[in-house]
């Protein structure tokens, strides 16, 4: 128990600012993704044939391919990738990236792969006649969106998102292999200056099991408020 | 692009494919097992078994693979008593450890799939089974099985392709699976995105394999 406690002698300020890491990766994550939804969705739901093809082979490829395997071409690939665009505009020093924005994109574009596709489900689960009782009330496009699609899209998506949000929490776990130190890392450090492998990957279990408790916690209240009136 | 690189790592990658579907395939064979044992022990009425049976899924659902992998690799191993059972030749093999979680991960999620599949069976269904005088072993077994695998076949089609996508974790354990090989490939060659794309249609072809599997188990069960 006291490899546990905190201060200089145990680890349990270093799990404490692991966990708070974790949960700063899952956000940025999240909000990533859906920065990227905002993109391809539109273009899942467009007529023309171009722009789905191209925002289907986004969430295809993203949802049939490892994690892991994402996350090692960001890491392996991230810093090359930038340090080229920089060549173009006349600079050849060599950039590196921090592991926590690397880390943040990767997840992003797998966690944006997955509500992309909640969203479209949520905006063609809503009755047609809505966007056309919009139009024909000569609201404008924006206006409609925004008063009209999304409230009822959002209803629609949330138990989606809180499964979303589950899969980002525990894919942040892969980001230790980059050496971000997160809850994995942390663990994976005490464990071995420790030798005591067992206790530390049980609290990071535990650790994990609580995140994900409460995010749930959280996501049902705001399931109930987005569902008032149904 | 350098099209030499994508052309001798592809055969590699694809001989480390192997390594994947075997422990995909084995994987999946002991998840189903547990999955339908913990799916008939939800619906018991015993709340302390039910209760237990959900506890299980709550804890492998609500942790991520990875902490699961290491547990079972990294921690049981450090049990002095556990080193001297039997069970230590099973568990000193990284191939086994990973199967072993793999099959508790995705038995979890199938128990799941499952106990929703036995909750949806129309009641009708097993009253007209009572009515003919069928015994509610055959019930069981005759009826409320094949109903059930029918409604779950959907979702357990996404949870052999989350598996075969988690079967990327055995690569932390030092497995030469698609991923173990294609980290290698690239931490040498220095070429991400070529080693990236190779490795990643193989992964999107098996994705797409298992895809029109299901779909094609989904037609030939469908009741119509």
């Amino acid at each position: 128990m006291e490899f546990l406690s905190f201060g200089k002698t145990g680890w349990g300020d270093e799990l404490f600012y692991a966990t708070l890491m974790t949960i700063a990766v899952s956000i940025t994550a999240m909000l990533i993704g859906f920065l990227f939804s905002l993109i391809f969705t539109p273009l899942k739901l467009s007529n023309k044939k171009f722009l789905n093809i191209i925002a289907n082979s986004y969430t295809t490829v993203i949802r049939g391919v490892p994690e892991l395997l994402v996350i090692y071409l960001f890491f392996f690939g991230g810093s090359g990738a930038i340090m080229y665009v920089a060549s173009i505009f006349g600079y050849f020093e060599y950039i590196e990236i921090n592991a926590f924005i690397t880390g943040s994109f990767a997840i992003g574009i797998i966690s944006g792969a997955y509500s992309t596709e909640v969203f479209r489900g949520a905006i063609q689960s809503i009755d047609k006649g809505q966007f056309e009782a919009a139009k024909v009330l000569g609201i404008k496009k924006h206006i409609q969106f925004f008063k009209i699609i999304m409230p009822q899209m959002l209803r629609l998506a949330i138990p989606n998102l809180s499964n979303v949000w589950q899969i980002t929490l525990k894919d942040t776990s892969l980001i230790s292999v980059t050496g971000l130190v997160e809850i994995m890392r942390q663990s994976y450090i005490a464990a071995g200056s420790t030798r005591d492998p067992l206790l530390f990957y049980s609290v990071a279990a535990l650790i994990y099991l609580m995140l994900t408790f409460l995010s749930m916690k959280l996501i049902n209240k705001l399931e109930i408020k987005y569902s008032r009136g149904f | 692009m350098d099209f030499t690189i994508m052309a001798t790592s592809f055969p590699k990658l694809l001989s480390a494919a192997v390594i994947t579907l075997k422990l995909l395939s084995l994987s999946l064979f002991f998840g189903l097992l547990i999955g339908l044992l913990f799916a008939i022990l939800r619906l018991n009425k015993n709340p302390i078994i039910n209760r237990f049976a959900y506890v299980y899924s709550y804890i492998f659902r609500g942790t991520p693979l990875l902490v699961q992998i290491f547990i079972i690799y990294f921690g049981l191993g450090q049990i002095e008593y556990f080193r001297s059972t039997f069970l230590w030749a099973v568990f000193k093999e990284p191939y086994w450890c990973a199967i072993i979680a793999f099959a508790l991960n995705t038995g979890a999620y199938t128990s799941e799939i499952l106990r929703s599949a036995f909750q949806t069976i129309k009641p009708g269904i097993i009253e007209a089974g009572k009515s003919l005088g069928i015994s509610n072993k055959i019930i069981f077994y005759k009826i409320q099985i094949p109903v059930a695998i029918r409604q779950s076949l959907p979702a357990y089609g996404n949870e052999i392709i989350l598996m075969m996508k988690g079967t990327s974790l055995a690569s932390t354990v030092t497995l030469m699976d698609i991923t173990g090989v294609a980290k290698y490939i690239i931490s040498t060659t220095f070429k991400p995105i070529e080693v990236f794309i190779v490795a990643g249609s193989i992964y999107l072809f098996m994705t797409f394999l298992i895809h029109n599997l299901i779909k094609y188990l989904e037609k030939k069960y469908s009741f119509q």
